[in-house]
């Protein structure tokens, strides 16, 4: 479709099934570090800023059991999705409904070509669907929710 | 019901999206049809004004403002945060249907449908109408860049500045085409670049209304099939009527092309590839060869059929001519009638040339003065390029008209004939004559009895205004009047 090099959205590396964190800045936090690790983020505090400022506007948790941290920030590479999963008990994303176990980080580079935008468009919609959601919760590990949301996004 | 729905959000990657998903999918939930506007970071695809105006209501998730807000005015609208829309959808569509059947959608019920005041749906004719009249909307900045363009030139550098730029004879002088565009400047002055610019913007006016109705009726996918149907309609000689049938064509082969829906493996490459591809040969194909052989066929045979009549009654040939100059505003019928004027003048006769140009300056001048007679006939738009169809009606430019003519031609068609059949016999009772073979006013050194010509033009206008007010109170059906309240926003 594109002519652009396209680096797929998530990786296995990309994400932790066993996401905890005292609230969310601090669970975005451990996110934002595997995007670091694979060299998406380059600045670490710098994307988490971003992100921060983006939630401080409103909160991103959805009713359902979803948190969505995003942003636009200058500190990342290339557009790019963190998946974390926590208990049952979730992290608080200031969802009417209570927290959140389902964490989305997306991170999209602040020049991000129309292209990487639509990406991260079919993302966002699909999370609204019950039965994406379902399968991330029973996913059995790292590399099968991989596959899950590469699938999802294939065009 | 119909909705339309507009999504926002600050960052606009996430909620945006989610929100149109959830709007969607709750919609359809519930029996209704909604097409949903993002204007998120992956850019807006604007919605379609058609379906804007068949709209029951308007849903807003957003959490910035909503951009061109006031293509929804009038609508009943739910207004929410992004969040309402994804948490929420289901209720959010339900008030929208709630709201839309208490205050029953707006004027366009009670006039398209009276019978049933629940369902705004555009009438054939209307919805013909709003997708004319968006292919209009967009050629108008080229009909008023290039005819003004044209003019000028005229003005600054004589009426022979046509000859000089593009080649030709003008007044016993032979003039070379100029070969290489960047030379225009040195070799016949700013006048033969006003010349060439203008009329390379006359030259994308029927590929722009082509394609621009093709996008009304079937949104981006259209422009392609419509704009090359629209070059393909100029370059048969088939003028403004042909780009309307390109535009029609066009905009009707996608449509039917959307309504495929193939294998998960094919449906990537269906909106880049198979619409685009299959839709240009389509479309060009039909215009090429079905279209196009017919018409030079016919143009064949109306130029036997006038020589013939060279030696008939003077005022009869004026007048045929005249509804020939007037009836497709530079098409094929048009040019056959204009190229016999040119022809007579080639061979001595002067009168013909004189007649042609009257009634080729008339369907402006006409459109231009009911504009201003009434101007509550006509759209915004059309008042605005009725200042202009001045100009280039006193430039013998009969494009000027096409914006008119396009947008109603049923109406404005007959109206131009007629004007034009009065100029052309009244040119000729009074045996007005004429040494070029264009320039408008801007010539009137060239024309011998000019009062007698001016007569002819001031006749003939007057019969095109006074007809196409008639027709347009006359025969102007409610649906037609609605369309034009729905079409002011775009």
């Amino acid at each position: 479709m594109s002519s652009e090099d396209t680096v797929d959205l998530i990786s296995a590396a990309l994400i932790d099934l066993d996401l905890t964190g005292a609230d969310r800045h601090e669970a975005t936090a451990k996110l934002a570090r595997l995007l670091a690790d694979a060299g998406r983020v380059t600045d670490v505090d710098g994307f988490l800023a971003d992100v921060r400022a983006r939630e401080e506007q409103m909160p991103t948790g959805i009713e359902g059991g979803i948190g969505i941290p995003h942003a636009r920030s200058a500190h990342v590479t290339a557009p790019s999705l963190a998946f974390g999963r926590a208990t049952k008990e979730g992290i608080d994303f200031g969802a009417a409904d209570g927290p959140a176990d389902l964490v989305f980080l997306i991170a999209a580079p602040e020049g991000g070509g129309s292209e990487h935008m639509t990406i991260l468009a079919k993302l966002a919609r699909k999370l609204v669907h019950q039965s994406f959601k379902d399968s991330l919760r029973g996913a059995p590990d790292a590399a099968a929710v991989s596959i899950l949301i590469t699938e999802a996004l294939r065009p | 019901m119909k909705l339309v729905a507009v999504t926002s959000c600050p960052t606009g990657i996430a909620h945006t999206y989610m929100a149109a998903e959830a709007l969607e999918q709750a919609a359809i939930a519930a029996g209704h049809e909604i097409h949903v506007e993002t204007q998120g970071a992956a850019g807006a695809e604007a919605l379609n004004p058609v379906d804007i105006a068949e709209a029951d209501a308007v849903i807003f998730a957003a959490d910035v403002d909503v951009r061109d807000k006031e293509r929804f005015a009038g609508k009943p609208t739910v207004s929410g945060p992004v969040k309402r829309g994804i948490n929420n959808a289901a209720a959010m569509v339900e008030e929208a249907v709630a709201m839309a059947e208490a205050a029953p959608a707006p004027k366009i019920a009670a006039s398209v449908a009276p019978m049933t005041a629940a369902a705004p749906r555009l009438g054939p004719g209307a919805k013909l109408r709003l997708w004319l009249m968006t292919g209009v909307s967009y050629m108008l900045p080229f009909v008023a860049a290039g005819g003004i363009l044209i003019a000028l030139a005229f003005v600054i550098g004589g009426a022979e500045v046509n000859q000089k730029v593009y080649g030709g004879e003008f007044e016993g002088v032979t003039y070379e085409a100029i070969a290489n565009p960047t030379d225009i400047l040195t070799q016949a002055g700013i006048a033969g670049v006003l010349m060439y610019l203008g009329a390379t913007a006359f030259g994308m006016l029927v590929p722009i209304l082509a394609g621009y109705i093709a996008f009304g009726m079937a949104d981006r996918m259209g422009i392609a099939p419509g704009v090359v149907g629209g070059l393909v309609a100029v370059a048969i000689g088939a003028g403004f009527l042909g780009g309307l049938v390109a535009g029609l064509l066009a905009g009707a082969v996608v449509m039917a092309l959307k309504l495929i829906k193939p294998g998960q493996a094919l449906q990537g490459i269906m909106r880049i590839v198979v619409i685009p591809l299959v839709g240009v040969f389509v479309v060009g194909f039909i215009m090429l060869v079905v279209v196009g052989k017919p018409i030079a066929a016919a143009q064949d045979g109306m130029t036997d059929w006038l020589a013939g009549l060279s030696g008939a009654n003077a005022i009869l040939l004026g007048l045929l001519l005249g509804a020939m100059m007037g009836f497709d505003l530079g098409g094929p019928v048009n040019k056959v009638a204009y190229l016999f004027g040119v022809g007579a003048l080639a061979s001595g006769d002067l009168t013909i040339m004189a007649a042609v140009m009257a009634a080729g300056m008339v369907p402006p001048l006409g459109m231009a003065l009911a504009s201003v007679v009434r101007p509550k006939r006509f759209t915004p738009g059309e008042r605005q390029a009725g200042k202009a169809a001045w100009l280039l009606g006193a430039s013998f430019i009969t494009e000027g008209a096409i914006p008119f003519a396009a947008a109603d031609p049923l109406r404005v068609i007959p109206s131009t004939v007629i004007g034009g059949a009065v100029a052309g016999a009244v040119s000729m009772a009074f045996e007005a004559t004429l040494r070029a073979p264009h320039g408008g006013i801007w010539v009137i050194g060239l024309i011998g009895n000019w009062g007698g010509f001016l007569v002819a033009l001031l006749a003939g206008t007057a019969a095109t205004c006074i007809a196409v007010l008639a027709l347009k109170s006359v025969a102007r059906s409610e649906a037609a009047a609605e369309a034009d309240e729905h079409v002011l926003a775009i």
